[in-house]
């Protein structure tokens, strides 16, 4: 082949994969732009103030809100915190900074087990534990599934993060006569922090729209569910039932509580996005 | 801990009239032999402040340090000089047991400060009392006032008003005091790489080391902050033991009153500064310092 040849060979397999990946690149951006306009035209627009405020309406009257499925999620998603992130963040800082080789290698390959079990299975598991025992669906039941959902990524999140911190900082904490927790406490945890953080915000994201192992562990309810030991609303779950149903106006509101659902797992992403832009800055000098 | 009575195999043997001034080769030798030796190099006045006896060091099975005997006298600059890999930083790393950080190390052999064995004492005390400057400087993400007081922290034990006083104090004996005094609160990221670096001298001085290791503290600096720092040290020597590992040898000259030269782990020749580079008693210390290799 003459080097024309060759050239103009190679320009045009340059031309194919350019379009191609840029095409799926289109396509990726496209899918959540298409998404998020949907939800916006069909969900905005039913917004109001009453949907954050007024409890869910009975069959056949229009109106209402989903006020106590807002505050049953937040409710489940602080449980889950409470319960996933303590032994995430501990059992990530076993796994970088004690951990011995063959005993930590199975914790990690557990973990990612832990982390690939699907969200119905964990659903159960919490259904049998905790909602078989108490006799009925609960708040609490709720945030222990989403918090064993979040431990697996709050573990090997902390566990990377620390990893990150620089050796020579490890050193000079050492170098002063600081014992190895006081080193962990005091240089190397508060070193990594905004990247745990980070981590532990995406993970929040994550379950936030977990619906599957709240439908047999929180259940549902059209009312305000008080405490953490009565069935209790949440978004997800209030979504599933409202646009199941075949009624005009519930699909509407569904589409309103998904815009919310997203607007708020898009709000905890973009501010955790944020948080690890500014420590990378601050890092470079 | 098994220690060493015999020399390794090829390790120097001083000649006769050198042994005055060679503890390379003292593995061997009496102790009382040995201290008459170094009286002899270290001179009227000058205490011994650390002691190391046919020290091994093993990497895994690859062994880095060979039988190194010497001695560290009190309140002097001691450099130590070598082609990079000969182990002057790893046999630095071993007397602030800084090592131990490193899986898969090990140690034969004797190190003494002030007549204590270090492998006796509590680490975390070895560590406050021999205080070490890394190559990298490496201040915390913490306020400049907070790097300084970190160490005085762990210590415990001294109210506010004394850990401001001490900070203050390591700062000036630092030489940097004038220029952070006004923004002590600030993060300590927002100063120069030379600033960093006296930065982390006056953390490790604000403990009052008795020792204070320097591992290639210039490496990374300009010639301007170089000589910032080697002013410093001698300033310190007063009253501190300054070891100091350099690839620079100019900067060996200018700074230290002991010289040693370490080659493929071992130390080749230890003397006064003066009598190292102006009239080594060994071939290969004069092929070093007259820069026919290494």
């Amino acid at each position: 082949m003459t080097s024309a040849g060759r050239r103009r060979r190679r320009d045009a397999v340059n031309n194919v994969m350019l379009t191609l990946t840029g095409l799926s690149t289109l396509l990726i951006c496209g899918l959540l732009f298409f998404v998020l306009g949907y939800l916006f035209l069909k969900g905005a627009s039913t917004l109001d103030w009453a949907f954050f405020t007024e409890l869910p309406k009975p069959v056949g009257e229009t109106g209402g809100g989903m006020a106590n499925a807002i505050v049953g999620s937040a409710k489940m998603l602080a449980l889950a915190t409470a319960i996933g992130v303590p032994i995430g963040f501990l059992g990530g800082v076993y796994l970088a900074e004690y951990g011995q080789k063959g005993f930590a290698f199975v914790v990690q390959y557990l973990t990612d087990l832990l982390n690939g079990v699907p969200s119905i299975v964990i659903g159960i598991f919490a259904y049998t534990v905790v909602v078989l025992r108490m006799h009925h669906f609960s708040t609490l039941a709720g945030g222990v599934a989403l918090g064993i959902m979040m431990i697996p990524i709050a573990v090997r999140s902390t566990e990377e993060f620390l990893h990150a911190v620089p050796r020579g900082l490890r050193e000079g904490a050492l170098a002063l006569g600081a014992p190895k927790w006081r080193m962990l406490a005091t240089v190397v945890v508060p070193a990594a922090k905004q990247g745990i953080i980070t981590g532990i915000m995406l993970d929040l994201a994550r379950v936030a729209g977990e619906t599957a192992p709240l439908l047999f562990t929180s259940f549902g309810n059209q009312f305000w569910s008080p405490g953490f030991n009565q069935p209790a609303a949440s978004l997800p779950a209030m979504i599933f039932k409202y646009a199941t149903s075949p009624y005009a106006d519930w699909h509407r509101q569904a589409f309103a509580a998904g815009f919310v659902l997203l607007m708020l797992i898009l709000t905890i992403n973009v501010s955790a996005r944020l948080i690890l832009s500014r420590s990378r800055l601050s890092r470079a000098r | 801990m098994p220690r060493l009575t015999t020399p390794m195999p090829g390790s120097p043997k001083p000649s006769e009239e050198l042994a005055g001034s060679s503890p390379a080769g003292d593995a061997a030798a009496p102790v009382t032999v040995q201290g008459a030796a170094s009286a002899e190099l270290f001179g009227p006045g000058v205490e011994e402040k650390m002691r190391i006896t046919g020290l091994n060091f093993f990497y895994d099975k690859s062994q880095a340090l060979y039988d190194v005997s010497l001695r560290i006298p009190t309140n002097h600059v001691t450099a130590f000089i070598g082609p990079s890999g000969c182990g002057k930083s790893t046999f630095l790393r071993t007397l602030n047991r800084m090592f131990e950080t490193v899986k898969g190390t090990r140690v034969e052999g004797d190190v003494r400060l002030d007549g204590e064995d270090i492998f006796d004492l509590d680490v975390t005390s070895v560590r406050r009392r021999v205080g070490m400057v890394f190559q990298k400087s490496n201040p915390f993400p913490k306020s400049i006032f907070d790097n300084v007081a970190y160490g005085l922290r762990v210590n415990g034990g001294l109210s506010r008003a004394q850990v401001a006083e001490r900070v203050e104090r390591s700062l000036v004996r630092a030489a940097l005091w004038d220029e952070v005094k006004h923004k002590l609160h600030e993060s300590a990221y927002g100063l120069s790489g030379g600033q960093q670096q006296r930065l982390c001298i006056a953390r490790a001085l604000a403990v009052d080391p008795e020792v204070l290791l320097l591992d290639e503290p210039c490496s990374a600096l300009d010639p301007i902050a170089t000589a910032k720092i080697e002013e410093l040290l001698l300033g310190l020597a007063d009253s501190c033991t300054i070891v100091i590992v350099t690839h620079n040898m100019q900067q060996a000259a200018r700074v230290s009153d002991y010289t040693g030269f370490f080659l493929m782990g071992k130390l080749v020749e230890f003397d006064r500064t003066e009598q190292i580079f102006q009239a080594p008693a060994r071939k290969e210390t004069e092929d070093y310092i007259t820069g026919r290799f290494g």
